[in-house]
């Protein structure tokens, strides 16, 4: 035939195969940090902080599977958080403090509060479909601050941590590290699987072109309401790590600001990598942990006073910060790392 | 004459005073090629989407083997053997070519809500899927992302997807549009050889491809079918040519 067909072998598919360097590299340095906090001597400290960072990274990963891979921008993520950390609280306050009791059903409640207002939402589109995910998840939070038996306003102290058949693993500190090292493993290998499977490459279509898809034969919204249903389970488990290791449960787990918190890590990381939103909660986490400390020294030629307020006030560097990652590193951190390689 | 596989009974679409489709009914018989022309404007698309189930009609029926398909929404038309191509190419652009095929094969091959294995690697859909893209004559650029490919082998593409839907029947919309010449031959000649296998209702503007391929052409002024017949008899009719007076040669 003509010369169209016989140009450049094309090159080998190359999704999947490569082995990829940056989740390798970051799992290592989850598994390193334990002993470098025994060192550093504020080992609560440090463990706790990257126990949350491991926790949110378990959230934003299930957000980036709807919002990297589905393009559906859920602006109430943050309610499943809650439904997590009110399953753990409101279980334990009953007398019911074993986690294979809990666990189960947070992501029952999950799964149940995601299918209802999925299939609601996802009958819209774009600006009504964050819309309306911000509705539904203000309408758990104003239920939590409602619910005067379970602490309303002020929320609830756990009487202690979740026991696991039985036994208090979780009340040393590492252990809990590596129980929630091990799910944050583990739910990134099955988004991994999920985002490569038959169901993901119909999820990942439905995100480039809905309509080609519908013209092969797919209804999109069967897929994006599965997907949503199991980004919402994932996140609900996060809930209950979270509600754990603060061993507390308050209405601000799931306000509309952690929404939005949640949102920014993905973007912040890169969407659609999944390691991506990993990297960007533990950047979020650990700026806004550091921020006022890194500018207090970072401004070592200004008057002490100026300092102080600098540090006091690090919320106006945050944001700007925040605002210029996303103008000029379009991909996030994600888009910086692979940069170089692509030339 | 057999039984026509789609029937479409005074069909009629309107937005507001503008008919866009005016009481057509056209019946295509299995195994051919059939042809609808028509000046710009003429509502070729707009039928297209009605058959496809793209856009609903406001009144009248759609017959797709016997079976009244008129409420039906686009993927179970699919499913019952209704493929369709775009007229603005509709790919998906991030995928290689081989996965944009696969994906076609995968919609009638078993369930998509398999959550584990890797879906790009399995060879009882790719197979398949080259099988297609050696039918157009894109083999060669399967692995390319499908956004890299000239807009020629977009064309080229989009059909093979239609035909990894397994159709029975397939609607093409303009399958030439902004092609090359050779390009554009590369086409025809591909539509040459599906001819006969399958049915095949085309729209078309370029009236060389339409007139060597068509068993019959149906054409269609101002959303009304103003005459059915063999390409032949449709040259000589005196208001096709009336129709197209000053607006492009028939040849």
């Amino acid at each position: 035939m003509t010369e169209l067909v016989q140009t450049e072998p094309s090159p080998a598919p190359s999704l999947g195969t490569r082995v990829e360097i940056v989740p390798i590299f970051l799992f290592a340095a989850f598994a390193a940090a334990p002993l470098l906090a025994t060192v550093s001597g504020a080992e609560g400290y440090v463990l706790s902080l990257l126990t949350r960072v491991m926790i949110f990274g378990i959230a934003a990963m299930a957000l980036d599977l709807i919002l990297g891979y589905g393009a559906l921008v859920s602006f109430g993520h943050a309610a499943f958080l809650g439904l997590g950390g009110y399953a753990v609280g409101i279980l334990a306050s009953h007398g019911i403090d074993d986690a294979l009791v809990q666990v189960p059903v947070a992501l029952a409640a999950s799964a149940l509060f995601a299918l209802v207002t999925g299939a609601i939402s996802l009958r819209t589109k774009g600006v009504y479909f964050i819309m309306i995910t911000l509705a539904f998840g203000q309408m758990l939070y104003f239920l939590a601050t409602s619910l005067a038996a379970y602490g309303g306003d002020d929320g609830m102290t756990l009487p202690s941590r979740s026991l696991v058949a039985g036994f208090s693993v979780l009340k040393s500190d590492f252990t809990f590290y590596w129980i929630c090292l091990l799910c944050l493993l583990g739910t990134y290998a099955f988004s991994r699987a999920v985002v490569a499977s038959r169901f993901g490459r119909v999820l990942r279509g439905t995100r480039d072109n809905a309509t080609r898809m519908e013209a092969i034969g797919f209804r999109p919204f069967r897929f994006q309401l599965t997907a949503y249903v199991i980004s919402g389970m994932m996140t609900g488990l996060a809930g209950c790590l979270l509600a754990n290791q603060a061993e507390f449960v308050s209405p601000a787990f799931m306000t509309w600001q952690r929404s939005g918190e949640l949102i920014f890590m993905v973007v912040l990381g890169g969407l659609g990598s999944l390691h991506g939103a990993i990297i960007g909660a533990a950047a979020f986490l650990l700026l806004e942990e550091f921020l006022p400390e890194i500018l207090h020294a970072a401004s070592f030629f200004l008057s002490d006073e100026v300092r102080d307020h600098l540090a006091e006030n690090w919320k106006m560097v945050f944001g700007p910060l925040l605002i210029l990652v996303v103008l000029f590193a379009r991909g996030g951190i994600m888009g910086l790392l692979r940069r170089p390689r692509h030339g | 004459m057999a039984e026509p596989l789609l029937e479409l009974r005074n069909l009629r679409k309107a937005y507001g005073a503008l008919v866009v489709t005016d009481n057509v009914s056209l019946s295509v018989t299995p195994g051919e090629l059939h042809a609808v022309i028509g000046p710009n404007g003429a509502g070729k698309t707009t039928l297209i989407h009605q058959i496809s189930g793209m856009l609903p009609s406001d009144t009248g029926s759609i017959l797709f083997g016997g079976e009244d398909i008129t409420s039906l929404p686009m993927p179970q038309r699919v499913r019952r053997g209704l493929a369709r191509s775009f007229q603005i190419t509709s790919i998906l652009p991030g995928f290689s070519a081989l996965e944009n095929v696969a994906l076609a094969v995968q919609a009638r091959s078993g369930s998509s809500f398999r959550l584990f294995g890797k879906a790009a690697q399995e060879k009882n859909l790719n197979d398949p899927a080259m099988e297609c893209l050696s039918q157009v004559g894109l083999a060669a650029r399967a692995h390319v992302p499908a956004g890299l490919l000239s807009h020629g082998e977009k064309r080229q593409l989009e059909l093979a997807i239609g035909l990894a839907t397994e159709p029975k029947l397939l609607l093409l919309d303009e399958p030439l549009a902004g092609t090359g010449h050779e390009e554009s031959l590369r086409v025809v000649e591909t539509l040459r050889r599906l001819k006969g296998r399958l049915t095949i209702v085309l729209i078309e503007h370029d009236m060389e491809a339409v007139f060597a391929l068509a068993d019959r052409v149906s054409v269609l002024v101002y959303g009304r079918v103003l005459a059915t017949d063999t390409p032949g008899r449709i040259r000589e009719n005196p208001d096709v040519r009336a129709a197209y007076l000053g607006e492009e040669e028939l040849v």
